[in-house]
């Protein structure tokens, strides 16, 4: 981090030097949810454009493939509009930009419908229509699924239905490790291809960025091993501030251990969540969720069982870290389980030795996902010109400070569509890129030469498991479902010291081919600077709202506090902190209890 | 829990410096209710970070670490390291290049799973510009169980006939062809039956039956093969007994007017 580029001045331009340089109109990073979706919207609209499609894993292979409950959209007519914006807007604890909130409510039935039409196998009622599922703090069912992967048939269909377009030139398992700015303009990536080893500049008029979230600064995830928050750092580098990145939200239902999601459908379906007295202590006490009890929303239901813990009523499960509640599904019966929620039953099965049909399952709250990301607007612009993001890697304001489970596979879909939209609209006037090229080109030539550099480096004798094993701890201290100023004081300077740490790695492989080591060392770079500003903003929160829960400041405080956090990068010293006001609207912010 | 050692074996493979792969042997502590994969991971960070395997999810469904263990495909990340003894073997899936260590190449996979048209073929006149269409749980269950296939590509490593036929699409493109038939939704039947009746079709299965044994996804790619087969054999009977009610349609690519298509 905090890339000399003028130690590499002396490199020889890009194209000079051989190095592979491709042009399109749209650079997409990522081929998850959002990325797939944003490359359609760019065709739909412009049939002749030209897409880049770069992604360090098979686009398949993408972590939104490991979502399960469904994905949100009123579909049934005891539903409305209002009423899927009322119940985002309350999930996000008012932080939401009401904005932003209405006209994805609007939008997500099309967008859900659309999927439905390219094949997505959902499941069905009697009458043949699309089945939907109870979720978390929505007010009734209106969670579209497929059976218990809402994730991995959204992800193949969109991949699939991607294939027939020829202007998506794909680059499979090449690692973007930095964006081409000039003047303020974001003209391109350089990716390190993973198989040859070598890097390629690809130019592009608009760049959207879809990457995902960055599960792995904490050591207990649902996130799978490629999370590493690259795309925000790869943003933040370049100026863009990153927005509201305290909110963390921590998943209730984790599995001992690997940390592997039970689905929140698992409670849509009727599952009760118990304590060591074998009681439902979502209805027996007040935990704010009221008559929702076991459908509250994430962030009070993980306190719950938190504090379930801490007044000695956890379970514990033997060679475990940790304490945990019970998961019971066994009143639902076999039938029930095996048909609606069967990759449970094999998750639980095979990852914790517990079959569900006879035993409850040990859950405890498990970190899963970002509220925060990349500030954008709702077109997905980024403060930098020509650059975009969409999907778990933005923050488009839809979230807040608590995501409603199930809204965000939608969001992927519905910000990833206008994304693309809006990206081709800028490219047809000229985009960003044409004008610097030869700038550019050379900031590709000094970053080869930083990836050569850092490839097998032996420059002082940290470990990539060690850095990265401290990183996850202090995030843990600091960051977890409750937070104390003292603590979150300690992360801060723990994160700025594995910054100057992570300068002195030891390298072992110098090999060009493949190295995981050299993008793991790099993954570990973005992990840090993305915790940072994690640590930074929920320092900076001192009240409690959504899955922000501060000890010292326990209620929420709309005099001082109902903003957006930023955070900015500076060249050397410390993050700089900002706010952003929330755009409000229809809905006043009132008391949120359930 | 006494501490427990394995010793994993583990092919090594770098075309930078090798001429052909060799094993190298890890002995390493390892826990009672580990995968393969946590040995490779555990390697990876304390022993040896020159090791290249790929994985990501470690919940069984991004498809990334498929290896051959002890001579069969498995899923790394589902398979207990206690299914084994003392000595476990880890080498890249067979019957593909290697790109490094347990890294396989995969364009020849990826290639063929585009070449089966995996996706919803409208018929022209009543594609659908809005809202969902019906379909019952049954029409669902025709062709649910072939789009569980995650990608992982066991199968291929144990199919005889991809051992020795460089054309064969394979078990895991011939079910997702399936798939799309069977989908009420579709109507890219006949374009498609032609591809997977085609050389390298359905036609070259052997029914050896290794796929589905292999698949931790329980796709049964033989028996979705088989049906293909059946179809495909109706398809091709009909031709001679019943008049065709219309002209064999265009390919997508030749009549679209929507965007990209072909
Ligand atoms: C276990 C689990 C269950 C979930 N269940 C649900 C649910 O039921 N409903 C719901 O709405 N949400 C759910 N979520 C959340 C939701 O799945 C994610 O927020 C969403 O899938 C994110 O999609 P994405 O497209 O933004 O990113 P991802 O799917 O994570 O894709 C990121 C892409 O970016 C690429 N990439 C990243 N860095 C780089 C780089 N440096 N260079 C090149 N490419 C890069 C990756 O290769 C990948 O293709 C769940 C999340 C988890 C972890």
């Amino acid at each position: 981090m905090g890339y000399s580029f003028e130690a590499c001045r002396d490199a020889v331009r890009a194209g000079d030097a051989g190095m592979d340089v491709q042009r399109h109109d749209i650079v997409i990073v990522g081929g998850g949810c959002a990325g797939l979706r944003a490359a359609i919207a760019v065709l739909h609209q412009n049939p002749a454009a030209s897409v880049a499609l770069v992604s360090k894993v098979y686009p398949m292979r993408s972590h939104t493939v490991s979502a399960e409950g469904g994905a949100a959209a009123v579909a049934r007519d005891d539903d409305s509009i209002e009423m899927h914006g009322y119940d985002t807007v309350k999930g996000s604890d008012f932080l939401g930009d009401q904005d932003v909130i209405q006209y994805f409510v609007e939008q997500a039935p099309a967008e859900l419908a659309q999927l439905e039409r390219w094949g997505c196998p959902f499941s069905r009622n009697e009458d043949g229509s699309v089945a939907t599922r109870a979720f978390g703090g929505m007010t009734t069912k209106r969670t579209w699924y497929a059976t218990d992967k809402i994730g991995f048939h959204m992800l193949h269909a969109l991949f699939q239905t991607s294939m027939q377009y020829e202007n998506i030139v794909r680059l499979d398992e090449h690692f973007v490790t930095k964006l081409l700015v000039d003047g303020g303009r974001c003209g391109g990536v350089v990716a390190l291809d993973l198989r040859s080893g070598e890097m390629k500049a690809v130019l592009g008029r608009a760049v959207i960025l879809c990457t995902g979230g960055a599960g792995k600064i904490w050591p207990f995830t649902t996130n799978g091993n490629i999370k590493t928050g690259d795309g925000m750092a790869l943003a933040y580098r370049e100026g863009a501030p990153l927005k509201d990145m305290e909110f963390v939200q921590y998943h209730p239902t984790g599995l001992p251990g690997t940390g592997i999601l039970i689905t929140e459908a698992t409670r849509g379906e009727g599952g009760y969540l118990l304590n060591t007295e074998g009681e439902r202590f979502l209805l027996t006490r007040d935990y704010g969720v009221g008559a929702k009890a076991e459908l509250g929303p994430r962030d009070m239901i993980s306190r719950a069982i938190m504090l379930e813990v801490r007044a000695g009523r956890g379970i514990s499960v033997p060679g475990k870290i940790g304490e945990y509640a019970h998961l019971d599904l066994r009143h639902l019966g076999e039938e029930i389980i095996d048909g609606r929620l069967p990759f449970v039953r094999e998750l639980a099965r095979s990852y914790a030795g517990v079959d569900p049909v006879r035993e409850p399952i040990p859950v405890r709250p498990v970190l899963h996902y970002m509220m925060g990301g990349v500030d954008v607007d709702i077109e997905g612009r980024t403060c930098i010109e020509g650059l975009y993001a969409a999907g778990e890697t933005a923050c488009v304001s839809l979230n807040g400070a608590n995501r409603l489970g199930s809204n965000s596979l939608t969001e992927c879909l519905v910000f990833g569509a206008r994304a693309g939209v809006h990206a081709v609209g800028f490219a047809r006037e000229g985009g960003a890129g044409d004008a610097a090229e030869p700038q550019l080109l050379e900031q590709c030539s000094a970053e080869a030469a930083r990836i050569e550099a850092l490839r097998g480096s032996k420059r002082g004798d940290e470990t990539l498991a060690g850095l990265r094993e401290a990183l996850n701890l202090t995030m843990e201290e600091g960051t977890g479902v409750y937070r104390e100023q003292s603590a979150m004081a300690r992360t801060v300077s723990a994160v700025a010291e594995l910054r100057k740490r992570y300068q002195n790695l030891h390298l072992l492989d110098s090999s060009r081919v493949f190295n995981t080591e050299l993008t793991e060392a790099l993954e570990l770079g973005n992990l840090i600077e993305v915790a940072e500003t994690v640590a930074v903003a929920a320092k900076a929160r001192k009240e409690s709202r959504g899955a922000h829960a501060c000890e010292d400041f326990p209620t929420r405080d709309d005099q001082n506090f109902l903003h957006h956090s930023l955070v900015h990068r500076t060249p050397e010293g410390p993050p700089r902190f900002d706010t952003k006001a929330v755009t409000l609207g229809t809905w006043e912010p009132e008391e949120r209890k359930y | 829990m006494a501490e427990q050692k394995k010793t994993l074996v583990v092919t090594r493979f770098d075309p930078d410096r090798d001429q052909t792969p060799t094993t190298r042997e890890y002995e390493i502590p390892v826990e009672a209710d580990w995968k393969v994969l946590d040995a490779l991971n555990y390697i990876k960070a304390q022993v040896d970070p020159t090791l290249s395997h790929r994985w990501s999810c470690r919940m069984a469904v991004c498809g990334s670490c498929g290896m051959n263990v002890n001579g069969e495909p498995k899923l790394t990340c589902k398979q207990p390291l206690s299914a084994y003894g003392e000595r476990v073997e880890v080498a890249p899936l067979a019957n593909f290049p290697v790109i490094r260590d347990l890294v396989v190449e995969m364009d020849g996979f990826m290639e063929r799973l585009k070449q089966v048209k995996p996706w919803i073929i409208e018929a022209k006149e009543e594609a659908k510009r809005e809202g969902t269409n019906r379909q019952s749980h049954a029409e669902l269950m025709d062709f649910k169980q072939f789009s569980m296939c995650i990608n992982c590509m066991l199968c291929y490593a144990a199919c005889p006939v991809v051992a020795n036929e460089p054309d064969y699409l394979g078990p895991a493109a011939l079910a997702l062809g399936h798939r799309y038939n069977q989908d009420t939704r579709d109507h890219g039947g006949v374009e498609r039956n032609q591809i997977l009746r085609d050389d390298g079709g359905v036609f070259s299965c052997s029914y050896a039956n290794e796929c589905s044994e292999v698949c931790p996804k329980g796709v049964d790619p033989a028996g979705a093969i088989q049906q293909a087969k059946l179809n495909n054999v109706l398809d091709w009977a009909k031709r001679f007994v019943v008049p065709r009610r219309k002209p064999r349609a265009p390919t997508a690519a030749a009549q679209s007017d929507e965007p990209g298509r072909g």
